[in-house]
C-alpha cells in the first residue's frame, strides 16, 4: 500500500517534471524517505537557482527495480555501497568527474576511492552509519555489549523484541554474531544461521523494519534491531532511555552515495549538488538533521551540541564496522531459503 | 441512434469495443506478462533473462540439497496451506456472522433497511491501512482486549505475547475487512425473497429452524456463494493483515509474492506464486459457477 502510494507520488512528480521543457536549472532527486533536510534544499536552491524535486523510496531493492525499469528522469539517486556496485555492473550509472569538483578536497582520506567505486568515477559520499540493536536502558538490565543479548534474549525480553523484516539485514547481523562472512555460499553456514534465528523467534514480538522508536518509547518492545541515526532521532524526540548498542562482534555498516543514473537529463545540476553537499557546512546541516555521520572533514565544526555528544553518531574504534556486500545468486538463494524456512 | 448502433452485429461489436479494450489492456495483457515472467530465468539482481525455464514452478515444490539433488520441500506448501486455512476460516466466520445480520436487516421496514445497509458500508470510507493501525491499538499490549484477558488470567500475565502478532490477529483483521462483502450480496438475495414462502412453511407446521434451512437458505444460495467468493478470494491474497497484525511472523502467499519481488529479487518465482494463487481463485470461481447453475436448475424445476 505504502509503496504504491510512493510510486504514485513519484509518477505524478515525474509527470510534472517532464511536462515542462528539460531545463538545466532543474534537479530530480530520488532518495530514502525522510532523508533530506528541507533547509539544505532551500539553501541550494537559493545559491544556485536550480529548483529541486525530491521523490522517496524505502529500500535499495525498490530503487534498483525502478532504475532497471528504464529511464526514470532522476538526476541523483542515493544507493548504499553494495547497490552502487550492482548498479555499476548492470550499467545503470554514468561516470561523472567527481574528483575534479572543488569540494572533493574536503572528502576524508579514508573515504576516498572506496572499494565499491575504486576510481571514484561514479559516486560522491553522502552519509554513513551502522545497524545493530537498541534497547531501553531503564527496562533492560544488560549493557548491549554483545550480539548474544539480541540473538539469545534474556527472560525479561521474551515477547518484547523487534527484529527487522529485511532478510539480508537480519542474516548479516546473524553472520557477524556467528563469525560467518557475509553472503556465504556454504549451505552449512546457512543452516547455522537458520538455527540461530529459529531459537530467537519465540522471543520475537514482531518482524518489522519501521516504527521501532514508537515501540521502544511506549515499551511495547524493550529491544529492537535498529539503525544508529534513526535510534538517535528516537532518543532525542521519543524516549531518552533508547540506547544504541555497539556489540563487540561488530555492527553492519552502510555507506550511501550520490550517483547519477544513465540517461539523466540534468548532469550539470547533479554535479552542482554533489559539490554543494561536499561542503562541510552544508553536509553538517544534514548530519544535524538525520543524525548520520558524513565523510567530509571539517564538518564537525558545524555540528550541533546534540550530534557532537551523540553516541549513535560516534562509532567506537574498537567495534568492527563491517559493510554489507552485494551477494551472488547462490548466496542470495540461501538467504531466501533461510527466511522462507524461518517464516513457513 | 444508440438503439440503431446495437442492432447490427458489427454495431454491437463497435459498442462493446471500449469495454473489450479496457479488459484486454488492463487485465489480459498484465496477466500474460505475469505468466510469461513466471516461465523465465531470474536475473541475479532482479529482472529476468529471456529464456524459457520451468524452474520457478519446480522451486515451489523442490529445493536443491547440498549435493545438488532435487529434494521435496514442503515449506511453500505450508504457506499455501496457511493462506487457504486462514482465508477459509475467515470466510466461514464471515458467513456465520454475516447471514444473521443480512436477515435482520431484510426484516426491518424499508426506510430502516437503507440506513442499516448504509451503516454496514461505513468502514469502507476509511483507508484500509488506518483501519489496520486501529486494530493494532485495540489488540495490542495494554489495549482494551489485552488488559481484561490478562486480568481474568485467560492469557498468562507476562509470559505470553497477547493476541496481536498472532494468527488470531490476522484472522480478526480478515473477518473485519471482508465482513461487509459477505453481508451485502446475501442481503441482496434475501431482499428479493418472497416471504410468503416462509409464512407458508410456518403454516405447514415447520419450525423456524426448518423453514430457515429448507426455504430461506436454498433461495439465498446465489447471494451466499457470491459472498463466499467475494470474501475468500481477496482474503487468500491479503498481505496487509499478515504484515501489520501478524507482525510478519509467518508468511502468507501475498507476503511471499511481495518478498520475491523485493528483497529476494526472484521475479519468476514471485510470478509463479501469483499464478498458483490465481489458479486457486479460478478454481473457486469455477466451483461457484457450477453450484450456482446447479441450484438455478433445481429452483427452476
Amino acid at each position: 500500500m505504502k509503496t504504491t502510494h510512493r510510486l504514485w507520488t513519484g509518477a505524478c512528480a515525474l509527470a510534472i517534471a517532464s511536462a515542462s521543457p528539460a531545463l538545466a536549472d532543474r534537479l530530480n532527486i530520488y532518495t530514502w524517505t525522510g532523508y533530506i533536510d528541507q533547509a539544505v534544499i532551500d539553501k541550494f536552491e537559493a545559491e544556485t537557482g536550480i529548483s529541486v524535486i525530491i521523490d522517496a523510496y524505502d529500500s535499495n531493492e525498490m530503487l534498483l527495480a525502478r532504475l532497471q525499469g528504464g529511464a526514470t528522469g532522476y538526476d541523483i539517486v542515493m544507493p548504499s555501497q553494495h547497490f552502487v556496485e550492482i548498479m555499476i555492473r548492470e550499467g545503470l550509472l554514468q561516470t561523472v568527474p567527481i574528483t575534479e569538483l572543488p569540494n572533493y578536497a574536503n572528502v576524508a582520506e579514508e573515504w576516498r576511492n572506496p572499494s565499491w567505486d575504486p576510481e571514484q568515477a561514479y559516486s560522491a559520499p553522502w552519509h554513513y552509519g551502522s545497524a545493530s540493536f537498541s534497547y531501553r536502558a531503564d527496562l533492560y538490565s544488560g549493557a548491549g555489549e554483545s550480539l548474544e543479548e539480541f540473538f539469545n534474549p534474556a527472560p525479561e525480553l521474551q515477547g518484547r523484541l523487534q527484529v527487522l523484516a529485511a532478510p539480508d539485514e537480519v542474516v548479516n547481523l546473524a553472520s557477524l554474531y556467528l563469525g560467518i562472512p557475509y553472503c556465504t555460499e556454504d549451505p552449512e553456514d546457512a543452516r547455522r544461521i537458520l538455527e540461530l534465528l529459529e531459537a530467537q523467534k519465540p522471543a520475537v514480538l514482531l518482524y518489522s523494519s519501521d516504527a521501532m522508536n514508537d515501540r521502544l518509547s511506549t515499551a511495547e518492545v524493550i529491544m529492537a534491531a535498529h539503525w544508529g541515526g534513526y535510534s538517535f532521532q528516537g532518543r532525542i524526540n521519543g524516549n531518552e532511555h533508547i540506547t544504541y548498542a555497539y556489540p563487540r562482534e561488530g555492527v553492519v555498516g552502510w555507506f550511501d552515495s550520490m550517483v547519477v543514473p544513465t540517461g539523466a537529463q540534468n548532469v550539470d545540476a547533479a554535479l552542482a549538488f554533489m559539490d554543494f553537499m561536499m561542503d562541510p557546512e552544508n553536509i553538517a546541516i544534514q548530519t544535524n538533521y538525520v543524525g548520520y555521520a558524513n565523510a567530509i572533514t571539517g564538518s564537525e565544526a558545524f555540528f550541533s551540541e546534540e550530534v557532537l555528544n551523540a553516541p549513535e553518531a560516534n562509532h567506537p574504534a574498537d567495534v568492527p564496522l563491517v559493510f554489507a556486500e552485494a551477494c551472488s545468486a547462490d548466496a542470495q538463494r540461501l538467504i531466501d531459503r533461510v527466511w522462507t524456512q524461518l517464516m513457513q | 441512434m444508440s438503439a440503431g448502433l446495437t442492432e447490427t452485429p458489427a454495431g454491437r461489436w463497435l459498442a462493446l469495443g471500449p469495454a473489450l479494450l479496457v479488459i484486454g489492456v488492463f487485465m489480459l495483457v498484465p496477466l500474460g506478462i505475469m505468466v510469461t515472467i513466471s516461465f523465465m530465468e531470474p536475473n541475479v539482481y532482479g529482472g529476468v533473462h529471456r529464456q524459457f525455464s520451468p524452474s520457478a514452478y519446480v522451486q515451489f515444490l523442490y529445493q536443491r540439497d547440498f549435493d545438488d539433488n532435487l529434494v521435496f520441500n514442503p515449506g511453500y506448501l505450508y504457506i499455501l496451506g496457511r493462506s487457504l486455512g486462514l482465508a477459509g476460516l475467515a470466510t466461514l466466520i464471515c458467513f456465520v456472522a454475516g447471514f444473521p445480520v443480512a436477515w435482520y436487516i431484510v426484516r426491518r421496514p424499508p426506510h430502516q433497511r437503507n440506513v442499516l445497509i448504509f451503516l454496514v458500508t461505513i468502514p469502507f470510507w476509511t483507508n484500509l491501512l488506518i483501519r489496520a493501525y486501529a486494530w493494532i491499538i485495540i489488540l495490542g499490549r495494554d489495549g482494551v482486549i489485552d488488559t481484561p484477558l490478562r486480568w481474568l488470567g485467560v492469557m498468562g500475565p507476562e509470559a505470553s505475547n497477547g493476541i496481536l502478532y498472532t494468527n488470531w490477529a490476522i484472522l480478526i483483521g480478515l473477518v473485519y475487512t471482508y465482513l461487509p462483502l459477505m453481508i451485502l450480496p446475501i442481503y441482496a438475495s434475501l431482499e428479493r425473497l418472497d416471504f410468503r414462502l416462509f409464512e407458508a412453511a410456518s403454516d405447514l407446521y415447520s419450525n423456524k429452524w426448518a423453514s430457515m434451512r429448507h426455504v430461506v437458505i436454498p433461495l439465498a444460495l446465489p447471494g451466499i456463494f457470491a459472498g463466499v467468493i467475494l470474501v475468500f478470494v481477496p482474503a487468500l491474497g491479503d498481505f496487509i493483515s499478515a504484515q501489520l497484525l501478524g507482525g510478519s511472523r509467518r508468511l502468507m502467499l501475498g507476503n511471499l509474492v511481495q518478498l520475491q519481488f523485493s528483497t529476494a529479487r526472484n521475479w519468476p518465482f514471485g510470478a509463479a506464486v501469483a499464478v498458483i494463487l490465481l489458479l486457486f481463485v479460478v478454481a473457486s470461481m469455477a466451483a461457484y459457477l457450477r453450484l450456482n447453475r446447479k441450484t438455478g436448475l433445481e429452483l427452476s424445476k
